[in-house]
């Protein structure tokens, strides 16, 4: 390549993030990453300059569960960077690909404890899928290509590749991959013909089977092969936190959410099955309580893209490693051989979980004070907005009630922080997924604690015409801790009371924030006000629901139930040991 | 600590033993900081871990000594896989390869046990590197119930300082094996 053809570090970074099909990007400029927003200037790829860096990069990973495409934050060194670790630790736990981008300081200054220096790549070394440090700028490129290549392949991951700042500076010849050969990563990996026979095998044999549904089967694109999949075994079908909307909620099949805060017959058919057919899902502690309790009586088949889940939590009869939806395709054809022969008779076992179902639904308790309940509202904006808004969650009761009185029927439009419980995750990722899906409405069902750790993002929302809504279910304390207290801790409420009601005015602040507030203190004002909010398409809108502040997100008590079914369903589920979980 | 969880019911009994791991990583920096991080997050044991060159420059190879339970190497195999600088790991039997650690221990003599030091010197077919008025140093290689032979014999003369390296190891014959290349 001739000279001219050279340019800086900085443009072939901003070069291989167009080549690698980036269209938007969250961050934040400082002094080490300068040098790369020269070049971002004049780029194509749309910039949206956040107002703190954990907000850029909860909007990549919002984005990127909105879209399945890769969510990519930029920020500069030291604490730039070091704000970006709980988004990444947020992204890797839920499998989320997004790529961060960081400024380092220049190679010459690395371990010196320079200005705004922090070592960001072994800072996310545990809680990263990889980390990339470039002192070279020949090599940026090729450290971009991959990084993508490894955030959206297998199973997908948070990736950060950190930047000297004289690496960006020096000039160098662009050098994209055409392909990427890594020689420890082979993430193509399919169920092996004897796996997915024995697998049908099991299946034809079960007379109690589950299809436990994980988020592998949003991440694989699988859900109409699920449905597929369902409809050929029949099996009732359980969606877990990071599931919902992967298999809809309206189908007759479904049972809700299996866990901790599970529907009862969701709950119950996971322990009563002889056959979990698990589909992406990783047994996790908030699924399965203690290990030992959990559904003791089922054979396991585990379908999962990464080999380190089968057998990790718990020992699986039949492992089927591999991308979700081709292993479900392949399961079908070698299922359907197997019910030529003998097709098992479910129809006992429908009996019973169908009566789960209608005997245990899901509900709540009116406040008897006249104030509103939370679960009415969350059920209102969902039944309102519809099956085709992307609802957004923040971490505690409201995500709790968001997951079981929404009723979901998509893929992707319920984004939540499963594995790692991340407050104030929803603001920012609601404002990711807007700008993912601009055509489509959505909602940030969010707390008032968790509201006031990022609300920061709605003014980078109202200046960049990103119109999200946010309904701050305002119960006044850190409700979930509050529950526990209350269940667990004689009601000593230490340090959970926000009195948010008083301090902040959240609608004040909301049009501080160049955002329309809105307040809902009553019953009868809460469809009003939800379509008020759903009128407003040019600015973000704000609506502070004051809510109840006793209520309780119920594991598997449903309102209606007598106290001996009560008693009964709970005796079926799994051990929930407040000092183990 | 181990991964393994004894209460998962259909986990099936099994016993913990030393495993030996070779496993082959790019020479790339930030390698070792990797394995060790994921050992340690993963509450993994390791008893050992020694790492050098190989025959190929881009490549390094590490070898691991934990203590474990058969389901829970698997894990830990498993999850060393997922690292992107890991090329490929072996578990290597005993029986099938040659494992070595390298002593230096200086044990205290006098004119009445210096004789008796040495003899058990020869018998171990170690070397003394150094010889002072009250003490002599001895050099020490072979897998590590030799060396652990050899010190339970120094022990009563007086262990003034011992240095150990890692377990270094490879397979016997012609091919090297690897269980993760299966996979691949």
């Amino acid at each position: 390549m001739s000279e001219t053809t050279k340019m800086t570090g900085a443009s072939a970074l901003v070069k291989a993030l167009e080549a690698s099909g980036v269209d938007v990007m969250f961050g934040i400029p400082g002094g080490a990453i300068l040098p790369a927003y020269d070049p971002i200037f004049d780029s194509k790829i749309r910039h949206i300059l956040v107002r703190h860096e954990q907000g850029a990069g909860h909007a990549a990973t919002g984005y990127a569960q909105a879209t399945g495409r890769v969510g990519v934050c930029i920020a500069t060194s030291g604490p730039g960077a070091t704000n970006l670790v709980t988004p990444l630790a947020d992204a890797q736990m839920d499998s989320v690909p997004i790529v961060a981008i960081t400024g380092q300081v220049a190679s010459g200054a690395i371990g010196t404890d320079a200005f705004q220096e922090a070592d960001i790549r072994g800072i996310t070394m545990p809680v990263t899928k990889h980390s990339f440090l470039v002192t070279d700028p020949s090599d940026i490129a090729r450290a971009i290509a991959e990084a993508f290549h490894i955030a959206s392949t297998g199973r997908p991951g948070a990736v950060l590749v950190d930047i000297a700042k004289d690496a960006l500076q020096m000039r160098t010849e662009f050098n994209y991959p055409r392909t990427i050969e890594l020689g420890g990563y082979h993430p193509k990996i399919e169920a092996t013909p004897e796996s997915i026979r024995d697998a049908a095998a099991l299946i034809a044999q079960s007379k109690a089977p589950v299809l436990y549904v994980g988020g592998g089967a949003i991440k694989s694109g699988a859900h109409k092969e699920l449905v597929k999949l369902a409809e050929l075994t029949g099996a009732p079908v359980v969606t877990t936190l990071m599931a919902r909307g992967a298999f809809p909620d309206s189908h007759p099949q479904h049972l809700g959410m299996p866990g901790m805060h599970g529907t009862v017959a969701a709950v119950t058919a996971l322990q009563k099955a002889d056959l979990l057919i698990t589909l992406g899902a990783r047994f996790d502690d908030r699924v399965t309580g203690k290990l030992s309790t959990f559904a003791p009586g089922a054979k396991i088949i585990h379908a999962d893209i990464d080999p380190a889940e089968i057998g990790k939590n718990r020992a699986a009869d039949v492992a089927l490693i591999g991308d979700l939806r081709l292993t479900i395709e392949a399961l079908i054809p070698a299922i359907k051989s197997e019910f030529k022969k003998s097709q098992p008779d479910i129809s006992a076992w429908l009996k019973q979980a169908y009566g789960w179902r209608s005997r245990f639904p899901l509900g709540y308790d009116q406040p008897t004070d006249g104030s509103v309940s939370p679960q009415y509202v969350i059920e209102r904006i969902g039944k309102i907005s519809g099956p085709d808004s992307i609802y957004v969650a923040g971490v505690g009761q409201h995500q709790m009630w968001a997951s079981q009185f929404i009723s979901y029927e998509n893929p992707r439009t319920w984004l939540n922080s499963g594995g790692l419980g991340t407050m104030g995750y929803a603001v920012p990722a609601a404002m990711g997924a807007k700008v993912g899906a601009p055509d489509t409405t959505v909602w940030a069902i969010d707390g008032d604690g968790c509201f006031q750790m990022t609300n920061q993002e709605l003014v980078t929302c109202a200046l960049n015409n990103i119109p999200i809504k946010v309904a701050v279910i305002n119960n006044e304390s850190l409700g979930m801790v509050r529950q526990w207290q209350t269940l667990f801790y004689n009601e000593r409420y230490s340090n959970t009371e926000l009195h948010s009601k008083r301090i902040p005015d959240f609608a004040k602040l909301a049009e501080a924030m160049g955002c329309v507030g809105l307040t809902c203190d009553s019953t009868d004002d809460v469809d009003k006000t939800i379509a008020k909010a759903m009128e407003i398409n040019d600015r973000p809108v704000v609506v502070d629901f004051s809510v109840h502040r006793d209520a309780m997100v119920w594991p598997m008590v449903a309102a209606g139930a007598s106290n001996d079914e009560i008693v009964n369903a709970r005796s079926l589920a799994p051990i929930w040991d407040s000092q183990e979980l | 600590m181990t991964q393994s969880h004894p209460d998962a019911p259909t986990a099936s009994h099994s016993t913990s033993s030393t495993r030996t791991l070779s496993v082959l990583v790019e020479n790339s920096p930030g390698v070792l900081a990797r394995v060790s991080s994921l050992f340690s997050r993963r509450g993994y044991n390791i008893d050992s871990l020694a790492v050098g060159a190989t025959e190929n420059p881009y490549f390094s190879r590490m070898t691991i000594v934990i203590n474990v339970e058969d389901h829970a190497l698997e894990q830990v195999i498993a999850q060393l896989d997922k690292l992107i600088n890991i090329i490929s790991i072996t578990e290597l039997d005993p029986v099938i390869s040659v494992q070595r650690e390298l002593l230096l221990v200086k044990v205290a003599t006098d004119v009445t046990t210096r004789s008796q030091v040495l003899e058990t010197v020869q018998l171990f077919r170690a070397k003394v590197v150094d010889v002072a008025q009250d003490a002599v140093t001895i050099e020490a290689t072979g897998n590590t119930e030799k060396i652990s032979a050899l010190l339970r014999v120094l022990e009563p003369y007086g262990i003034l300082e011992l240095v150990q390296s890692g377990l270094v190891a490879m397979s016997r014959g012609l091919k090297p094996g690897s269980i993760s290349e299966d996979k691949k």
